[in-house]
């Protein structure tokens, strides 16, 4: 596939003497979804933690627009944002400062309208001086899910970006996902949890050899 | 690229304004360290002047240890390492910038209190100088060469004993030198060679320390 952005090839896991995958390959195009279906301990997480180059694959490798992402490491994470487990939220700093040193250790200029802005979508408009310490599970998660959109990347890893929202938010972030897609980004996702994602181009894929029930 | 450095000093020292209890302990433990040995060894003026220089530079590399072990353990644990990570630039300059920042926050402290400490041991005025010079040249050291450490550390149960272990035999050059070059002043030999020899492991630590801590902090991080 020529306008495949991040390909897979030939990919290996383990996790210290256990073998989770081999010889996977996947590619995905501008405007897919990868959604990363597998039960828990399957190994979900570490592939997502290969394709950031968190992680080093046992074999095989992920490449970023034809090459290798390891010898264009600097280039590839401009373009890539990664939300995983950790939502990577100072709880000393409130949700605005969060996000101005995002930004400012992205190398990109901050722009506190914008910001402002992406956190009253987000519905944290009443805790925009609040140290993010005393807001919820879900509240800083949506904090995440701001520095997520202000990064402006054309690749979104996102590891079970659901944990922790409530109905609206989940709503909210399937719209998200559907407007980045559309405009051309490319989401590689892990979830549990149903998602309405109509009019997407979606892909499978099944992480280690339990099977599971139809999500989506 | 500068600009990166910046941003991750900015950040570190505004996270650590927020929590001032956090790093006032190791200059709490730096003085009481340095004030028992006068009530330990008894109070006779040249005794407390020979050990002085000594005692001084013990106190302060033990404090810088126990700052390190939270270096990069509080981003770890919130995930915001991984974020920094995965940031364009270069994780030597991370890397570089955080130990930049603990050395701000322990070591310009430590260079403000070693005088007052200097006078409780009876050193003269020309000691407390090279000993404020010494420390000038030997507390990045101590930041640089505990951020290889605390990266090596991270994520391990008990890291900040073994952070410990790991990095005191690392500190005794440091240690040799800078409390030598005040010795040096004090016996009438000079500080010059001293001094110059701890700028120099200063330069090679600069040089070095950031490298292997990067490679250490990816290896933490997978």
């Amino acid at each position: 596939m020529p306008d495949a952005l991040l390909s897979v090839h030939d990919l290996a896991c383990a996790r210290g003497e256990r073998l989770l995958f081999k010889d996977m390959n996947f590619s995905l195009a501008a405007g897919e979804l990868l959604l990363v279906q597998g039960g828990n301990g399957q190994g979900k997480t570490s592939l997502l933690r290969l394709l950031t180059g968190l992680a080093r694959p046992e074999a095989g490798e992920v490449r970023w627009r034809g090459e290798a992402i390891r010898d264009v490491n600097e280039r590839y994470h401009e373009e890539m944002c990664y939300l995983g487990h950790a939502n990577g939220v100072k709880d000393d700093l409130d949700p605005l400062e969060n996000l101005r040193f995002a930004d400012g250790l992205h190398g990109r200029a901050f722009d506190a309208a914008r910001a402002v802005a992406t956190l009253r979508r987000l519905g944290l408009s009443r805790c925009l001086d609040l140290p993010c310490r005393v807001l919820s599970f879900g509240q800083r998660r949506r904090v995440a899910l701001a520095a997520l959109l202000l990064a402006g990347s054309t690749l979104w890893i996102l590891d079970e970006p659901l944990t922790g929202l409530d109905v609206h938010a989940v709503a909210l972030m399937e719209g998200l996902i559907r407007d980045h897609l559309q405009a051309g980004g490319m989401v590689v996702a892990t979830t549990h949890q149903a998602l309405n994602l109509e009019g997407v181009k979606v892909q499978r894929l099944l992480v280690g050899s339990v099977a599971i029930p139809e999500l989506v | 690229m500068h600009r990166f450095l910046l941003a991750v000093l900015r950040r570190d020292l505004t996270l650590a304004a927020r929590r001032r209890g956090d790093w006032m302990i190791a200059q709490f433990f730096f003085v009481m360290v340095a004030s028992l040995f006068p009530l330990g060894v008894g109070p006779e003026p040249d005794m407390l002047a020979r050990i002085g220089p000594g005692v001084l530079w013990v106190a302060a590399t033990l404090a810088s240890l126990l700052s390190l072990s939270r270096l990069f353990a509080d981003d770890h644990q919130d995930g915001s390492l991984e974020h920094m990570v995965l940031s364009p630039e270069p994780t030597v300059l991370l890397v570089l910038g955080k130990s930049i920042a603990h050395w701000l926050i322990y070591g310009i402290p430590v260079l403000l209190i070693a005088p007052v400490l200097g006078i409780q041991f009876n050193l003269s005025w020309d000691a407390i100088l090279v000993l404020e010079l010494s420390l000038l040249l030997g507390t990045p050291i101590l930041s640089l060469l505990g951020g290889v450490g605390a990266a090596l550390t991270l994520g391990l149960r008990g890291g900040g004993v073994l952070l410990t272990l790991l990095i005191l035999p690392l500190y005794v050059p440091a240690l040799i030198f800078g409390a030598g070059a005040v010795d040096g002043v004090m016996t009438g030999t000079g500080a010059e060679a001293h001094l110059s020899l701890l700028g120099a492991f200063m330069v090679l630590s600069l040089m070095i320390s950031p490298w292997i801590a990067a490679a250490a902090l990816r290896v933490s991080l997978e």
